[in-house]
């Protein structure tokens, strides 16, 4: 029970202290089982979080015994142990598949380096979530960024260097960002911890001070949680990532990044100032609905499969604001559940590329003519994976659309309804053509046969495809949870 | 055995079926075996479902609640209990002729087509036993994606873009236009389920009550109502068992089947008729069926006259619905059912006529009865029935159409009633004529030699494919003599109403 009463702390203290442990391995296979370990080890401890929290309501824990305002606070709420259980899923079920496509495409003096790297992030995104701290979340928002940043550097393909450095000038511009939006504040109301903050700022809610904060901080999230305009670096990102990386970071760090931003504007600065003052939602709607639009068209024309799913990514979460900026508690209900149905669609298909990948080096529409046949159970992941992200009954998508189109007509809006539709329509098309080429298309003449991936990607990839299923029709844990959760955030002063 | 499980059942015997098909793929007999066995099961188990049915026995099987309040529930009603009466009838039929035919035509991918036939089945089930929209949104993008692989069965670039055609159409107007309904629906309501008396009675207005119905019927493409007709025509790229039994029966019934259980048990006819927001889709209708027939005239291809025809009698049943009477709701079930024997026959006649003499055009079947004078009689019965002349099933539902619209004094929908049948003998009987009466074309005007040697020695198709047809033949003309089975299910679908 003693340990059970520090379990908050656990979960970052663990990988962050496992991560130099990693280092020391320079065996990369036994990096990767110790790395496994770990990340199983933190899902326990989540999914006991999660209880605790569905049992007891929030769970606090104080740092060092120092008092919340002084010190520093963990804290979890339902959303927050909700998304911890997000990225420490995501997490426990990459690794496995991660054995031997890190093996396939890091060098081998590079692979505990990698882990290392991979258990930094982890720290980063799990940090994130629980703390209470506004300064201590800008901290765990750097290291999960700075490790990203270098995990995405590793990809064969030498345009990843590119691609994280792009990524490595943005995102700094976007921390940095928040991390002014947090000083304004802090010089406003002399505390960092969120409760304490909430409490005070209405205060001082009038001053231009608290509004520049505002901004900050909204422009700062958006550019790390890719909302259209601020997109821009991460189709490359995704797209010359290793496939592990591409996988875990499509799952995780955007909705780690989008539960940063509920959790300022609804629980910091307060639905009334959010919504009646500065009117956010003027802004995020129209954002949220062009991200739909124009993830979706940029996918249909791509060639690399990676790079459509990467843009795919940008329209969903376009989907996800969208719900957010509605305004209503079906509408935020929405956003959050996404948050979890999107991270096993893309989860899957990331993996199931991730396979396609290991056996014909690169995942292109143009490569892939005939591949069903030798891949079936691959290909199958696509297709269910696919199925879901276009949002067709009995997959987890249909049940974000079912709840993204209530909200919407609740608000009173059958116009963002029907545009929701013939958004997911888009996704229909650039589903297709992989589908079609997959299946329909004679292979290339001189074509070699290729074998089924692995079984231990293949594993993995199914846990997640058929979780995109069971969570289709079994939603009491999801929903339950993402309603509670949408219902503390609204009721929040 | 009790309701719940036999329902259950229907469902599962043919994805049974499928999972077995695949794995005794490298045995065409025993996998062909299998899916005839398959089939032969799940009609008698449907047929088990009838006095539950006649007793009104509403038991709902739920399976599972995806989202508060919306389940994934079953139910047997008459109208449902028709359809997979049909189509697990023909099922079996088709089953016999596909043998025939892939096997003389040498396709490709048996197993596979067998597999997705056997899973459409089960997706029809399922529609056809749905307790609620959402039950039957779900199922029906089953047979959509189902049937896709069907459609592009050969592989080529034609059948792949047919299929993008049939998918595009199929998927964009059930997203955009049937979810958003049902959505809206569950708004106003706060439930999905199929009532007697409809959902909808009192909830809605005029002019939201005209809206949603608009989405429906345009959103359920699959009654290929203009102008979301052409999935249909391009789906006429697949091998000819699929454009028999999922063309002419199963898809498309399944289409004008939830057009008009949501019109009886979501809108209510009572509600509609009082309402007058349903008034123009008797007119919508009535241009679908000239228009398509006019197409139909038109087409030299046998098989894409065969479509525009479906088209055309599809729309017959939504135009009886639409009278929103009891006796022309009868109408609409008795062409269900008499619709599906005409033109599976219709159908058949023409695989066999492409697997005997390799002809797909109307132009090229000059004298063809003397060398297929089974498969030709067949197909005149067929055309009988589809222009509705006794003793075939299609008089008796024109009959309950012509009442209706006599009861009503809709004189558009007679008009149209009796144009559509002229021109409905104006397409069939020149073909019915020229494969009798007039001479073969002369073998000089062929391209080759080889072609020609065959088109003289061919004589009819091989055996199944015979058997096939006169089976369903012979159910064309039962149905009009013993009409009593359609008939007792339909007056108890509108009493029930």
């Amino acid at each position: 029970m003693q340990l059970g009463q520090h379990l908050p702390v656990l979960q970052v203290v663990i990988p962050l202290l496992s991560a130099p442990l990693c280092l020391l391995l320079r065996n990369g296979r036994l990096a990767w089982m110790f790395t496994l370990a770990v990340s199983w080890l933190v899902l326990v401890g989540a999914v006991w979080l999660l209880l605790q929290v569905l049992a007891h309501g929030t769970v606090s824990y104080a740092l060092g015994a120092w008092p919340a305002p002084w010190g520093i606070e963990y804290h979890l709420d339902h959303i927050s142990a909700f998304v911890l259980l997000i990225v420490s899923g995501i997490s426990a079920v990459v690794l496995p598949f991660a054995g031997k496509s890190v093996a396939r495409e890091i060098p081998a003096d590079r692979v505990s380096l990698f882990y290392t790297l991979y258990l930094l992030c982890l720290t980063g995104l799990l940090g994130i979530v629980i703390t209470g701290d506004a300064f201590n979340l800008f901290v765990f928002l750097e290291i999960s960024s700075l490790s990203s940043y270098a995990l995405i550097s590793q990809g064969r393909d030498r345009r990843a260097l590119t691609a994280s450095f792009h990524y490595l000038i943005l995102g700094t511009i976007g921390a940095t960002f928040i991390l002014i939006g947090v000083g304004l504040l802090y010089m406003m109301t002399g505390t960092l911890n969120m409760q304490d903050l909430a409490a005070r700022l209405p205060a001082v809610t009038g001053t231009r001070t608290v509004r520049t904060a505002f901004a900050f901080l909204i422009v700062g999230i958006s550019l790390k949680l890719a909302l259209f305009p601020l997109h821009l670096w991460l189709p490359n990102a995704y797209t010359y990532a290793p496939s592990v990386v591409t996988a875990f970071l499509a799952s995780t760090a955007t909705k780690v990044a989008v539960y940063v931003l509920l959790r300022f504007l609804f629980d910091i600065f307060g639905i009334a100032y959010v919504y009646n003052t500065m009117l956010i939602d003027n802004v995020l709607l129209p954002l949220a609905l062009i991200a739909i639009f124009s993830g979706s068209g940029m996918a249909i024309f791509q060639d690399n499969i990676k790079r459509m799913l990467a843009y795919s990514s940008v329209a969903q979460i376009g989907y996800i604001m969208l719900g957010i900026s509605l305004a209503n508690e079906v509408g935020l209900t929405a956003g959050i559940l996404h948050l979890f149905n999107h991270a096993l669609m893309k989860g899957a298909l990331f993996l199931a590329l991730g396979c396609v990948v290991y056996r014909m080096g690169v995942a292109r529409i143009g490569n892939i003519a005939g591949l069903a046949r030798s891949m079936p159970l691959t290909f199958a992941a696509i297709v269910v994976g696919g199925l879901s992200l276009i949002g067709v009954p009995l997959t987890v998508g249909f049940i974000s659309k079912w709840y993204l189109l209530l909200a919407a007509i609740e608000a009173g809006h059958v116009w963002i309804a029907v545009l929701v539709l013939l958004g997911s329509l888009l996704a229909v098309v650039y589903m297709w053509r992989v589908i079609e080429a997959a299946y329909f298309k004679p292979a290339p003449a001189g074509f070699e046969e290729v074998q089924e991936a692995p079984l231990s990607m293949l594993i993995p990839t199914w846990v997640l495809v058929i979780a995109n299923l069971y969570f289709g029709i079994h939603t009491e844990l999801t929903v339950g949870v993402a309603r509670q959760a949408a219902q503390i955030l609204m009721g929040a002063p | 055995m009790s309701i719940e499980l036999l329902m259950l059942l229907c469902l599962l015997i043919p994805l049974i079926g499928a999972v077995l098909i695949l794995y005794t793929g490298h045995w065409p007999n025993l996998r062909e075996a299998v899916s005839l066995t398959t089939a032969v099961l799940l009609f008698i188990t449907v047929t088990q479902l009838w006095s539950a049915v006649l007793a009104g026995d509403a038991t709902v099987l739920t399976l599972a609640e995806p989202v508060p309040g919306i389940t994934i529930a079953f139910a047997m009603e008459p109208l449902g209990l028709l359809f997979a009466l049909i189509a697990s009838f023909l099922w079996i039929i088709t089953t016999i002729y596909s043998i025939g035919y892939m096997r003389s035509n040498k396709e490709h991918n048996q197993t596979r087509f067998y597999v997705c036939f056997a899973i459409s089945l089960a997706a029809t089930i399922g529609i056809a036993f749905a307790a609620n929209l959402f039950t039957l949104f779900i199922f029906y993008e089953v047979l959509t994606l189902s049937t896709y692989p069907l459609v592009t069965h050969h592989g080529t670039d034609k059948a792949r873009h047919g299929g993008r055609i049939y998918l595009g159409i199929l998927i964009s107007t059930s997203i955009v236009f049937l979810l958003l309904a049902i959505i809206l629906t569950w708004h106003l309501t706060g439930t999905t389920d199929f009532r007697a008396g409809g959902i909808l009675a009192g909830k809605a207005d005029g002019v939201v009550t005209c809206v949603l119905l608009a989405l429906y019927v345009f959103g359920i493409g699959k009654a290929a109502l203009m102008p979301f007709h052409s999935w249909l025509p391009a789906a006429m790229v697949a091998p000819t068992p699929v454009s028999a039994l999922l063309h002419a029966v199963a898809v498309v019934k399944a289409g004008v089947f939830s057009v008009v259980k949501v019109i009886v048990y979501v809108f209510g006819i009572d509600n509609l008729a009082a309402l007058h927001s349903g008034d123009w889709l008797a007119y919508i209708a009535g241009f679908t069926i000239i228009v398509a027939s006019i197409i139909a005239l038109r087409s030299d291809n046998l098989k894409r006259r065969l479509a525009y025809s479906t088209v055309s009698q599809l729309s017959y049943v939504i135009l009886a619905t639409a009278l929103l009477l009891p006796v022309s709701v009868m109408a609409a079930t008795l062409h269900i059912a008499a619709h599906a024997f005409g033109k599976i026959t219709l159908f058949f006649a023409a695989g066999a006529i492409y697997t005997a003499a390799h002809k797909t055009e109307v132009s090229q079947l000059n004298g063809i009865g003397r060398q297929m004078p089974w498969t030709m009689t067949a197909f005149a019965i067929g055309a009988l029935s589809m222009i509705g002349i006794p003793p075939t099933a299609g008089f008796l539902s024109k009959w309950y159409l012509l009442l209706g619209t006599l009861e009503t004094g809709h004189l558009f929908a007679l008009a149209v009633i009796i144009v559509s049948t002229l021109l409905n003998a104006a397409y069939f009987m020149p073909i019915v004529y020229a494969a009798f009466f007039k001479a073969p074309a002369a073998p000089a005007e062929g391209p080759d030699t080889y072609r020609d040697a065959h088109h003289d020695a061919h004589g009819e198709a091989p055996w199944p494919m015979l058997l096939a047809m006169s089976v369903t033949v012979f159910g064309s003309l039962a149905l009009f003599f013993y009409a009593e089975l359609p008939l007792t299910l339909a007056r108890q679908l509108v009493g029930g109403s």
